[in-house]
């Protein structure tokens, strides 16, 4: 690169106008691709942040969610013999046994979403102490209660404190809301595993079961244990972090290819943009190129000098595009995650890899917009091109 | 004397379309080291083309040219441009100073496809626009100068490198007489004090008047007869 590179920003910052509007479109194209990885990025970290690493959590092999997983009596029985489970100073293990059930209720704009309700005993608040109630007060066991997590509170008219949810054929009134650090959880609804299953007639089948370890260096000894019983054929067990991991997966995954297939097409506007801006940059400067070659500068300072500014234009476009996604992370949206089939809240979440990936991905519009015009000033003939002025 | 410029049956054509315009045809000519010597004819006789051939912009249809003891036209592509960087500098008619570059950037420009230190490079640049009288403007941008300054620019441009030859196409052909005068006497310095071999297009008979030989084009041909008159003045 001999060509100074002060020459291709002060030229460049000479015709504002179109170096603006390219930084703009290229700035926007930036924005929405940032945002989509940022969302999916939200959807994993929302999720993942809902287990703890030490919980394990048990569903029926074949099942989606927990929705679909049936745990039947006997087998939790099995359960409660493997080794190593934690136990609380009176004896009982750290074992809770988890019905969920989905349901409808009102949004806010008037229409239904579906809301995952988990039914929990004392245990299973127990080994979530992450979860806090922010308003109101805990539910009663034995009493036909629930209480909201946040995100559903903000989102939802009928999950506040005093309000009344229909729950198979019956009322249970909110009590309480609480939160889980912006995790899954928060959004749900949870009341008193006994009462619900009793309401749902469900005898004693949960849907899951998440339980604590002694030690979770014992892991291994738990699923040589869990995986050699061929009772427990039907089931797998995962950590609760790995578990929503899993959940995450198949959302983000789709929030992603829907999200890179749209900039994708966005970014061809914006690469076009990026080529007429640097066509008309070597338009404009013919005769300046004709004149730094007959200086002796060679063909390919004049490609790199070219090749450069669209860089920078693009470079540029992307930082603006992402600094503008960076306020994103402020916003929380709601979608529904196809995997429990209920509502998730979350946020958008930025990334050290989504800042690069988002850089390259702005550089490569840069690329391919500047390269034909650059080649264009790289091949001009000297002569041809002092002629020009 | 030796020759720095041979021009050997050279002819140029153009072709627009597929019809040939021969712009050039079979031209000799021989300068010695140290000679300023205009060029003149009509407007469209060549006198460009054949500068930019002895330059090394362009290259000839047919012939030989030696220039600065280097064939020239035999010259690959990146060769040449090496070539021009270190043997001729190029003073245009619209100065072609890079308008987003101060008079000092202008200057270091050829500078920076050489070996040279930022250091080295400065005090070239420094002393070089002093030379043209240029000192106290050296942070002024093209369009912060006028007309005669900006040329004086350029030349300090085509100099800074210290080639042995300096070719000018119509250097004050946009400038008013004063500022032309004062070109004139600054190239007529370039080849007497820096020893500078000068080749100058010029339509202005009293800007060749400062030149010690003119030759004339035209049609694409050579005039016979040399005028030496000048000599006498020189003298
Ligand atoms: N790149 C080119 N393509 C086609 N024709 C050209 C090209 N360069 C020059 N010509 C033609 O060659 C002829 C000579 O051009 P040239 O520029 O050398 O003339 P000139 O003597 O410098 O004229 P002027 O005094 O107007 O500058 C003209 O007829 C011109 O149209
Ligand atoms: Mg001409």
């Amino acid at each position: 690169m001999k060509i100074p590179l002060k020459y291709t920003f002060r030229s460049f910052k000479a015709k504002k106008l179109t170096t603006t509007i390219t930084i703009i479109g290229v700035s926007l194209v930036v924005f929405v691709f940032a945002a989509v990885l940022m969302m999916a990025h939200g959807v994993e970290k929302t999720l993942v942040a809902t287990g703890a690493p030490d919980n394990i959590k048990i569903t029926r092999k074949a099942a989606n969610g927990e929705i679909s997983s049936i745990i039947d009596p006997e087998t939790q029985n099995v359960i409660r013999t493997l080794p190593d489970i934690g136990k609380n100073p009176d004896g009982t293990q750290l074992i809770s046994n988890e019905p969920v059930v989905v349901i409808n209720i009102t949004k806010a704009d008037g229409g239904l979403s579906n809301v995952t309700v988990r039914g929990i005993g004392k245990v299973g608040m127990q080994i979530r102490p992450q979860v806090k109630i922010i308003e109101g007060r805990m539910f009663n066991f034995g009493l036909r209660e629930l209480i909201a997590g946040e995100a559903l509170h903000k989102r939802f008219p009928d999950a506040q404190v005093g309000s009344k949810v229909k729950l198979a054929g019956d009322y249970w009134s909110v009590v309480g809301i609480f939160s889980s650090n912006g995790s899954g959880f928060d959004s749900e609804l949870w009341g008193d595993a006994i009462q619900l299953l009793g309401a749902f007639n469900r005898g004693n089948t949960c849907s899951s079961i998440t339980l604590k370890l002694a030690d979770i260096n014992q892991y291994d000894n738990f699923k040589r244990a869990f995986d050699s019983d061929r009772r427990l054929q039907q089931f797998e067990h995962d950590s609760e972090t790995q578990y929503y991991a899993k959940q995450s997966e198949f959302l983000a995954t789709f929030i992603r290819i829907l999200g890179i297939f749209i900039t994708v097409i966005f970014s061809f506007g914006a690469t076009i943009g990026a080529m007429i801006t640097m066509y008309s940059a070597v338009a404009n400067r013919t005769v300046e190129i004709g004149t730094l070659r007959s200086l002796g500068f060679k063909r390919r300072s004049i490609l790199a000098s070219f090749l450069t500014e669209s860089l920078a234009i693009s470079l540029i476009g992307g930082a603006v595009g992402l600094v503008l996604a960076s306020f994103l992370q402020f916003f929380s949206i709601s979608t529904m995650n196809f995997t429990s089939f209920s509502e998730l809240a979350f946020s958008f979440a930025l990334s050290p890899s989504i800042i690069i990936i988002s850089l390259i991905f702005a550089l490569l519009m840069g690329v391919l917009g500047g390269f034909l015009p650059s080649v264009r000033a790289a091949r001009m003939n000297i002569v041809t091109a002092l002629r020009a002025g | 004397m030796s020759e720095i410029i041979e021009v050997q049956n050279v002819s140029k054509s153009y072709w627009r379309d597929s019809l040939e315009i021969s712009v050039l045809h079979n031209i000799s000519l021989k300068v010695n080291e140290g000679e300023f010597l205009a060029l003149m004819g009509p407007s469209g006789s060549g006198k460009t083309t054949l500068l930019n051939l002895i330059a090394g912009i362009d290259r000839p249809t047919k012939g030989k040219l030696i220039v600065a003891g280097t064939d020239i036209a035999a010259l690959g592509e990146s060769a040449l441009a090496k070539w021009r960087a270190a043997s001729v500098g190029f003073v245009f008619q619209f100065y072609n100073l890079i308008p987003v570059l101060t008079a000092f950037e202008n200057v270091e420009l050829p500078l920076l496809l050489t070996k040279l230190s930022k250091a080295e490079r400065r005090k070239h640049v420094e002393d070089t626009l002093e030379i043209v009288g240029l000192g106290d403007r050296i942070h002024h941008y093209p369009k912060q100068l006028s007309g005669g300054q900006e040329q004086r620019v350029a030349i300090a441009r085509a100099i800074v490198t210290d080639p042995v030859l300096l070719v000018a196409d119509e250097p004050t052909g946009d400038l008013d007489r004063a500022s032309a005068e004062e070109i004139l006497t600054l190239m007529e310095r370039l080849n007497k004090e820096f020893k500078k071999t000068i080749m100058m297009v010029t339509h202005d008979p009293h800007a060749a008047q400062r030149a010690r030989i003119i030759r004339h084009l035209e049609k694409g041909d050579l005039t016979e007869g040399v005028e030496y008159e000048n000599i006498k003045a020189n003298i």
